[in-house]
């Protein structure tokens, strides 16, 4: 391997010359790449952190914030959630099938790292338009690894979602969330222990795959980026599989003092982040560290993005103990050297010195980068657009364009090709429910699971968009009965020193935050991935937010299909008309503008604690959120998956139909009642002073669409479905 | 009754199979480890579905190597109830106490959805809680589950009665239409000839209680216990 310099490794002049301040002289080359990795922005957070901390992270419900490998809440019982979502983007966009795996790999390591037996995963994905060539191996390379790898740990993947948009064609978004339960006394911290504990490594040998990930992942994609292949990891889930049995096993037997997996930056970073928790220090022979390629430099070693590897820091005397539990696995596990008292990061090779930095310069020293923003000239411009004359001329043929729209179509293409269903928890499984439902065995409980952007919204709108996102993240969790809990978020930006895109990226964090703490979902966890950029420039600005709810009593679930003709069909929340910024207005139309819809935080959260009452109370049989394609679309669901039709009956003539059918303003969910139950369901809703308007009855085989007693839409249920159920297949064939 | 689950590393629905049997049917069960060369005091074994070794070769052929199969096979030949699941059913056919061979799906795609099958032959013990074509639904989740066997050997099987359940529509239509994988003959469960032994490709235990939207499942594990519990009488 050539030689690099600082700057080749991501590293500013200024922040070489602070380098050169701490260090008192020249880093030798390892020094630097330790460096390098550690304030890179995937490792040191050094443009987000400022902003970060605008989200609330502390609540009742939260056992563990962020800081750790991933949050922790309560779920009861002495039982905790452990989850994280985080990106694997770049490595994704070269190469999609083991940047996919590989990002599976590593999000499931984070969490059993927690002591957490991982139960489900979820993904969130993004591409350019599917009828492109390019994008349709990517998205298939992309769902395969995450299936090829998911699948042979076992762990279900049992949600998440799938959208297409030209901004993502040259760097698509894999973000993939892992949700894993632990009983409380088993949490374990990922910190270094005693003066004197030996550092083992475990799992994988390591070799020259993945050096400088973290520093790929926080620089822009260009041509050249295809040749940066080596820096993609391969995966081996088999191997995963035996570490997190292994690992949990000691667990268990309450053996370890620390753990941490080897994720971005290798070595490098998960020795420093023990061993800065505690302000210890550590040395490490790199000649000690079981390899499987020749001649590797401890440069090489120390920043190896190799797979499938842990680091164990064993209580004093239970050495034995996990060796024995590691030759049951069939795991390498070798000592590599020594937690310290004096806060140095000590690198050996054999007898001699490779490399010494002090732990807290690696971690604390990173320097923050607090930009300041630019509104883009966009941002005015695509407000201003006038919508009044807009209106649809045939709306049936409109509602079967957005059922067959790829982001809104059923994504059983893509979810059949992953095990759903393993570990026989999955009560709501994809595309039932707004929410996947896992029960949680020996209790009768359920957990809620969602992940939820809409990028248009926070393109258009980043305050509002932010705080859409976790609103309708909530509102899907409630939609299927659950209380929602926290959140964690991926923060797909462009580059943030482009002050237009610090400015997204500033507001979605705010209008984030706002509607974290309103709805009462504080980040527990979380990942920044910036620099999403391409020659054709950013993606849309993408906060991906993960969230977790709890169903005290798992048999009050709720799907969205509607279940028995005649049953009635209620709008909870306001009418609107407002089409900005909607899926409709961008099929139909080709426009991407007007006001983004704005979030009515109180009143969403009334209709997110309404939701569950009605659910609770046995008076909701169907629950559907409105979003994406509006209440056309949302009904057409219901429908589809229910195999029942039905007729509603708008207060609007022709044209004003249009804002009714397909705006996406928040705030807003459709259920079904029995009709004896319909009282119950107003009484409910003036309870909580959500407006609940019934709009219709499900039956018949047709989707009947009526404004003032007249026919607007008729489709026939049959066509919705071929429309929404086959259109990514017959992409994909 | 009590039952064994054997665990390969890379099992992955170990623990599915053990809660389908011991609180779900309410039997004794226990674990097997793969390196246990002895096998003794079980009624019946559960080969569990997984990917055993990583599955990176052949599917199941590095298992069968494990040295428990020796253990499985005497068991086996002793008359013991045998269900290999998905992995477990690769396995067992790579071990020989079922003919034929897995190819990969048709589609070459992982599949995870629920699909009807046809109960070809309720007089067996682990279909006698079934009606004669009975038509059930059980989720398959799998890779390399398109069945062969030759000319022969499928002849031996369909005169025998040793297809317990082919891939088939919701009104119990057989065609290529309800085949999920390519499947020869729509085979979705085989038993050897002494009918001991049965390899199915779905997942009973995913659908042995309501919870799970079906229970479907529950009924294989229920014909076999209650054909030990005839044995035994």
């Amino acid at each position: 391997m050539a030689e690099l310099s600082y700057r080749e490794m991501g590293l500013s002049d200024d922040e070489y010359q602070l380098v050169l301040d701490i260090m008192k002289r020249e880093p030798n080359y390892l020094e630097t790449g330790m460096f390098a990795v550690m304030w890179s922005e995937h490792c040191g957070y050094k443009n987000s952190r400022p902003l970060l901390k605008n989200f609330p992270t502390e609540g009742p419900q939260v056992i563990v914030g962020p800081g750790e490998n991933a949050g922790v809440v309560d779920i009861g019982d002495d039982q905790a959630l452990v989850f994280k979502i985080e990106s694997h983007n770049h490595p994704s966009a070269i190469e999609p099938y083991q940047g996919a795996a590989t990002g599976v790999g590593g999000i499931v390591r984070d969490i059993f790292t927690m002591g957490a037996r991982p139960i489900a995963s979820l993904n969130s994905l993004r591409f350019g338009e599917i009828d492109d060539v390019r994008v349709q191996q990517l998205f298939a390379g992309v769902v395969a690894g995450i299936a090829g790898y998911g699948n042979c740990l076992g762990i279900p993947t049992v949600g998440g979602e799938v959208y297409f948009h030209p901004c993502y064609r040259g760097n698509p978004l894999v973000n993939a969330m892992c949700v894993g339960l632990v009983n409380r006394n088993e949490i374990a911290l990922a910190v270094a222990g005693e003066v004197g504990s030996p550092i083992m490594i475990v799992g994988a040998k390591t070799g020259r795959d993945g050096i400088h990930g973290a520093t790929f992942a926080s620089e822009e994609l260009s041509e050249a980026s295809a040749e940066k292949r080596p820096s993609v990891q391969v995966g081996d889930p088999f191997m995963e599989k035996l570490l997190i049995e292994a690992c949990l096993e000691l667990i268990k037997e309450d053996l370890v003092a620390g753990m941490q997996d080897l994720g971005a930056a290798g070595l490098t970073s998960s020795i420093a982040e023990c061993a800065s928790k505690e302000g210890r220090g550590v040395q490490v022979d790199v000649a000690l560290v079981p390899r499987r390629e020749l001649g590797m430099s401890p440069y090489e070693v120390m920043l190896s993005e190799s797979q499938e590897r842990m680091l164990i820091i064993p209580r004093s005397g239970c050495e034995n103990r996990i060796q024995e539990i590691f030759d049951k696995w069939n795991l390498d596990a070798t000592v590599i050297g020594q937690v310290t008292g004096d806060g140095m990061f000590r690198v050996l090779e054999g007898e001699k010195v490779a490399g010494e930095v002090p732990v807290a310069a690696l971690t604390d020293s990173c320097p923050v980068y607090r930009r300041e923003g630019e509104e883009p000239p966009y941002y005015q411009e695509k407000k201003a657009m006038s919508l009044t004359n807009i209106y649809a001329e045939n709306p049936a043929a409109a509602i079967l364009k957005l059922l067959a729209s790829p982001t809104i179509a059923s994504k059983r293409w893509v979810y059949t090709q992953y095990d759903h269903q393993v570990m026989t928890n999955t009560a709501v499984v994809p595309g039932k429910g707004d929410a996947a439902v896992l029960r949680i065995k020996g209790t009768g409980k359920g957990v809620a699971l969602t992940t939820d952007c809409n990028s248009r919204f926070v393109y258009l709108d980043p305050r509002a968009g932010g705080a859409l996102a976790v609103c309708e993240a909530a509102r899907n969790l409630a939609c299927v009965g659950a209380k929602p809990l926290a959140m964690t978020n991926c923060l797909n930006f462009g580059n943030p020193e482009k002050p237009q895109i610090y400015w997204q990226m500033e507001n979605a964090i705010l209008g984030m935050a706002e509607a974290a703490r309103a709805l009462d979902t504080p980040v527990v966890s979380g990942n920044v991935s910036l620099y999403n950029e391409t020659a054709d420039g950013a993606i849309y600005p993408t906060p991906v937010v993960g969230m977790v709810g709890l169903l005290e009593d798992l048999e009050q679930r709720c799907t969205m299909e509607f279940k028995a003709e005649g049953d009635i069909i209620v709008l909870l929340g306001n009418s609107s008309r407002e089409l900005g910024a909607s899926e409709y207005l961008y099929l139909c139309h080709g426009i991407e503008g007007g006001e983004v819809p704005q979030p009515d935080l109180q009143q969403e959260k009334r209709l997110i604690d309404l939701l569950q009452e009605l659910i609770k109370q046995e008076v909701a049989v169907s629950a559907h959120d409105i979003s994406d394609g509006g209440l056309a679309v949302c009904l057409a669901e219901s429908a589809i998956q229910g195999k029942i039709g039905c007729r509603i009956d708008l207060p609007a003539d022709g044209g004003q139909m249009t804002g009714l059918l397909f705006s996406e303003a928040p705030g807003r969910a459709v259920i079904t009642v029995k009709p004896a139950n319909l009282g119950k369901a107003q009484e409910l809703a003036a309870n909580y002073n959500i407006a609940a308007t019934v709009i219709g009855k499900a039956g018949g085989k047709e989707l009947i669409y009526n404004g003032n007693g007249k026919p607007v839409a008729i489709v026939p249920l049959a066509e919705a479905s071929q429309a929404w159920e086959e259109t990514i297949e017959c992409y994909m064939k | 009754m009590r039952f064994g689950v054997v665990v390969f590393p890379g099992s992955n629905c170990d623990a599915d199979c053990y809660h389908a049997v011991k609180d779900v049917q309410g039997q004794d069960c226990e674990y097997i480890w793969h390196q246990q060369s002895k096998i003794t005091g079980f009624d019946a074994l559960v080969l569990p579905g997984g990917f055993s070794y990583g599955d990176y070769l052949r599917t199941g052929a590095i298992a069968r190597f494990s040295p428990v199969m020796p253990a499985v096979v005497d068991f086996a030949r002793q008359g013991g109830l045998v269900i290999g699941i998905c992995n477990g059913f690769q396995i067992l056919l790579e071990a020989g106490l079922l003919p034929g061979a897995m190819l990969r799906n048709k589609s070459l795609k992982f599949i995870c959805k629920p699909v009807n099958l046809k109960v070809l032959n309720n007089d067996t013990p682990f279909t006698n809680q079934f009606n004669q074509d009975e038509v059930i639904e059980i989720p398959i989740a799998h890779g390399e589950g398109n069945y062969y066997c030759d000319p022969a050997t499928l002849g031996e099987l369909k005169d025998n009665g040793r297809i317990l359940f082919s891939y088939c529509g919701p009104e119990g239509q057989i065609g290529d239409d309800h085949n999920p994988n390519g499947s020869l003959n729509h085979i979705a469960g085989i038993t050897n000839k002494e009918g001991n032994v049965l390899g199915m490709m779905p997942h009973p235990e995913r659908c042995s209680e309501s919870v799970l939207g079906g229970t479907n499942g529950y009924g294989i594990f229920a014909s076999m216990i209650n054909w030990l519990k005839e044995a035994r009488a």
